[in-house]
């Protein structure tokens, strides 16, 4: 029987051509540009770390003044160095990392190389185990490198490519602005997305290619990115950022449990008092510890454009949709007499039904293959755009899926109405007026 | 016309009919509000910047190593790109419009004020600078080459001559006569308004940090291994002093990096690289548009084909009623326009919806009213020109077929 369908689909869309094709490229399309937006929204809301990042928070304090202060008003982004280090110190979770980027001058120990740029962050050891960086060689500092201020780098495999021609280069000698650093770790490629950790350097950005420990970027004066927000006093001048009022650290910590989160927000809370009764916190006491995704949807990440693209483009699809039902609709309804006679012969009205479905199918189908196409074409489109987010840009499994999932669905969908009511159309009468 | 035997016939085709009206008024509904992105789109990327744009040239530039001062290696860098042929004139700089960063800072007019102050942006700049933008002064004087200062990393630029745009000098001191004024960016630094220029735009294209065109300019050389170079040509030399920069920065010292997509651009450049997501945006919306309405057109063509199809019968019998083939016509026609008009009835009811439920979740301006009646226009006449062949066809049945079975 089933054969006996595809069969019949077949004849009755070769014989409208125009209509089939029209079907098809509208489903086509639809499914295209639905694809391309969803697939765009899907890489760049995704999690940047699937199973961690539900146990991953940044805290974030109100060291602040009293000048233009206002109720409610938003809580800084960052943090400052004293509040930085005395959180960290202080060892509460059960990891915690204090972080800021950078940019250095690198080359190898070579003179005869030229230097060049790369993206630098300045951190503490929990940093790499809390991230769940990958190594390729070597290992990452622990925190008595940290206390000691040593002359250690961690750099990706990116950076290993070109300066070591992709070797094992733990042990030897990179040079940052002009100071030797031994590298003791290679990352393998990492790059999350969004660049959560520091949204400061672009939400979308490429990783790091250089990780050095926190105290010896201060110590060795390499140059410090990202943003900074002073009050009072502050000035941002680089040898005072120590004790500057100025926020400029980003503070992470992993907590594995609830419990343990409502701990730490506790000890947030007593923290901040405790800094208000000695009179470094004037206003009132207001913390906030937001998880990794909770944090992303805080600072909005996700660019407008590209969400007002996904709707745009499931407007779009709809109004495919609906056109091809009228057209569905139309073709079914114009068969009345074939369907008629196949009705009076005994098919009974679920095999017409089904037969109808069939070719809805057939057509969904293959409009289905056609916007997966065209999803394709326009994600490579995509890929061509300047926005740091446009390289990230491809169809993965599960979209791949839910394109095809999603084109035989609507396009089935799609069919039911007309087909329902061409099954349902009184055989007698039709036969009779004919 | 009459309409009345149009509605009896159109209830006997009820899901065909609600199809149509409905996708007439979703199509209305994006296509109203995508052509006012488009439009919002184009007028953002149509700003000027105040300044001269043709024959300039930007280069970021970043000096490698850490020497006591970089202010000799500008002082170097600007006269080997002074002494170009075909260079107008030439200033470095922190920042300068289309940038997408630079500074910004507050401006305000009590040296006590504990508030913020007016939120300007900040270019650094020297006796040169006016002229290379190509700015109008329209009050006041330009800086002297003895009022360049040097600022080091560590310390809050506040220049005791500033020149500022006409839009700030009018925010600050509303009653006019901000010329010889006084104003502070520091404090303790008093900065008096030595001239005002027409216009020039801050470095952003959003208005995240300075809400206007606010700007102060500065006699400072900023003391910082990262400068921005912008270089006037003669009208037809730009291509010529475009290849000879590198060449020539690199001739005057080595150790340097001239960035590979900021490094040396011209400023149309600039300019297509700080709009290229808007224009992406409108492009993609326009092209949109296009398709809905080409599918909408093909959809009306498809169904109307069909319905001439299935009243072959009927059209044969009126005509043999005497009916003429203008009638028929005008029958599809009608019939057409009818459906239609409901179609934007609702598509108008849509419209304002979906533009009120962006206002709320993109920020984005409320659509305002002559796009909506633009698209009820272009979708009303989409629909009789989509109609047009089908009713033709109608109109050359025979009255014959009323005679014939099947």
């Amino acid at each position: 029987m089933f054969g006996y369908y595809v069969e019949l689909a077949l004849r009755s869309l070769k014989r409208s051509r125009a209509l089939t094709a029209l079907m098809i490229l509208a489903i086509a399309l639809g499914i295209g540009a639905c694809m391309t937006t969803l697939t765009v929204l899907h890489v760049l809301s995704g999690d940047p770390l699937p199973g961690r990042s539900g146990s991953l928070f940044y805290p974030q304090l109100d060291p602040r003044d009293m000048t233009d202060y206002e109720p409610g008003t938003d809580l800084p982004d960052q943090i400052t160095w004293v509040d930085g280090m005395n959180l960290l110190h202080s060892r509460r979770a059960d990891r915690q990392a204090l972080m800021v980027g950078g940019q250095v001058a690198t080359q190898t120990a070579d003179q005869r190389t030229d230097p060049f740029f790369t993206q630098a962050r300045y951190t503490t050891a929990d940093f790499f185990p809390m991230f769940d960086t990958p190594f390729r060689y070597g290992h990452a500092w622990s925190a008595t490198e940290d206390d000691a201020r040593s002359r250690v780098a961690v750099i990706s495999s990116e950076l290993n490519d070109r300066l070591f021609n992709g070797q094992d280069s733990t042990g030897r000698t990179v040079r940052a602005d002009g100071n030797d650093l031994r590298v003791i770790g290679v990352l393998r490629h990492w790059r999350p997305v969004p660049h959560f950790f520091d949204l400061n350097m672009g939400n979308y950005s490429g990783s790091e290619d250089i990780y050095v420990p926190l105290g010896t970027a201060r110590d060795l004066h390499l140059a410090r990115m990202g943003g900074i927000s002073c009050w009072g006093k502050g000035s941002g001048e680089e040898d005072k950022m120590e004790t500057a009022e100025c926020t400029w650290l980003q503070f992470w910590v992993q907590l594995d449990s609830p419990a343990k989160a409502t701990a730490y927000r506790d000890f947030l809370t007593h923290y901040a008092q405790e800094q208000k009764a000695a009179g470094r916190f004037q206003r009132p006491v207001s913390v906030r510890m937001l998880d990794l995704m909770g944090w992303m949807n805080d600072q909005q990440v996700v660019p407008g454009d590209v969400r007002l693209q996904a709707w745009l483009a499931l407007g779009f699809f709809a109004v495919c949709l609906i056109n091809t039902i009228g057209l569905m609709l139309a073709k079914f309804m114009r068969r009345s007499g074939e369907l008629s006679v196949r009705r009076a012969l005994g098919a009974s009205r679920g095999s017409v039904f089904m037969q109808l479905l069939m070719e809805a199918g057939m057509v969904g189908a293959v409009g289905g293959l056609a916007g997966l196409f065209l999803a394709w074409l326009g994600l490579w489109l995509v890929r061509l755009q300047p926005a740091m987010y446009a390289q990230l840009a491809h169809l993965d499994v599960p979209m791949l899926c839910l394109t095809i999932a999603l084109a035989i669905g609507a396009t089935l969908l799609a069919g039911v109405l007309p087909a329902w009511r061409a099954c349902h159309v009184a055989p007698a009468l039709q036969l009779k007026s004919q | 016309m009459q309409i009345k035997p149009i509605l009896s016939a159109l209830r006997r085709h009820k899901s065909g009919t609600i199809l149509i009206a409905l996708q007439i008024a979703l199509t209305l509904a994006i296509v109203c509000n995508a052509l006012f992105i488009v439009h919002e789109r184009v007028d953002k990327v149509n700003r000027t910047t105040g300044m001269d744009e043709t024959n300039l040239i930007a280069i970021g530039n970043d000096y490698v190593g850490a020497p006591e001062t970089f202010a000799p290696l500008m002082k170097t860098d600007l006269q080997t790109l002074r002494s170009l042929p075909g260079v107008v004139d030439a200033y470095v700089t922190n920042a300068y419009p289309l940038r997408q960063g630079g500074w910004s800072t507050g401006v305000q007019t009590d040296p006590d004020s504990k508030k913020e102050g007016i939120s300007t942006a900040l270019y650094f700049g020297d006796d040169h600078a006016l002229k290379t933008l190509g700015v109008r002064l329209v009050a006041g004087r330009n800086f002297n080459a003895g009022e360049t200062q040097v600022v080091g990393r560590d310390q809050q630029p506040g220049s005791p001559q500033i020149i500022v745009t006409k839009a700030l000098a009018d925010k600050v001191f509303p009653d006019g006569n901000a010329l010889g004024k006084v104003v502070y960016m520091a404090k303790g630094k008093p900065s008096t308004i030595i001239g005002i220029v027409e216009k020039l735009t801050s470095p952003w294209i959003e208005n995240n940090y300075v809400d206007g065109d606010y700007v102060v300019i500065m006699p400072v050389i900023f003391d910082s291994s990262f400068q921005n170079f912008l270089v006037r040509t003669q009208p037809g030399q730009e291509d010529a002093v475009f290849k000879a920069i590198p060449q020539a920065l690199y001739g005057a010292n080595r150790m340097r990096v001239l960035p590979e997509k900021l490094g040396v651009r011209r400023f149309e450049d600039v300019r297509a690289r700080a709009y290229e997501a808007d224009r992406g945006m409108a492009i993609l919306m326009s092209v949109v548009c296009g398709v809905l309405l080409a599918i909408t057109a093909a959809g009306i063509v498809g169904l109307s084909s069909f319905w001439v199809g299935q009243r072959r019968k009927q059209i044969g019998v009126r005509r043999a009623l005497g009916a003429r083939r203008s009638d028929i016509l005008s029958y599809f026609m009608t019939e057409n326009f009818l459906i239609a008009l409901v179609g934007v009835i609702v598509g108008v009811i849509l419209a304002v919806g979906l533009s009120q439920w962006m206002f709320t979740h993109f920020e984005m301006k409320r659509l305002s009213l002559t796009y909506v009646a633009i698209g009820v226009v272009a979708l009303l006449a989409l629909g009789q020109a989509a109609v047009f062949a089908p009713a033709l066809r109608a109109s050359r049945v025979s009255p014959v077929e009323a005679t014939r079975s099947v």
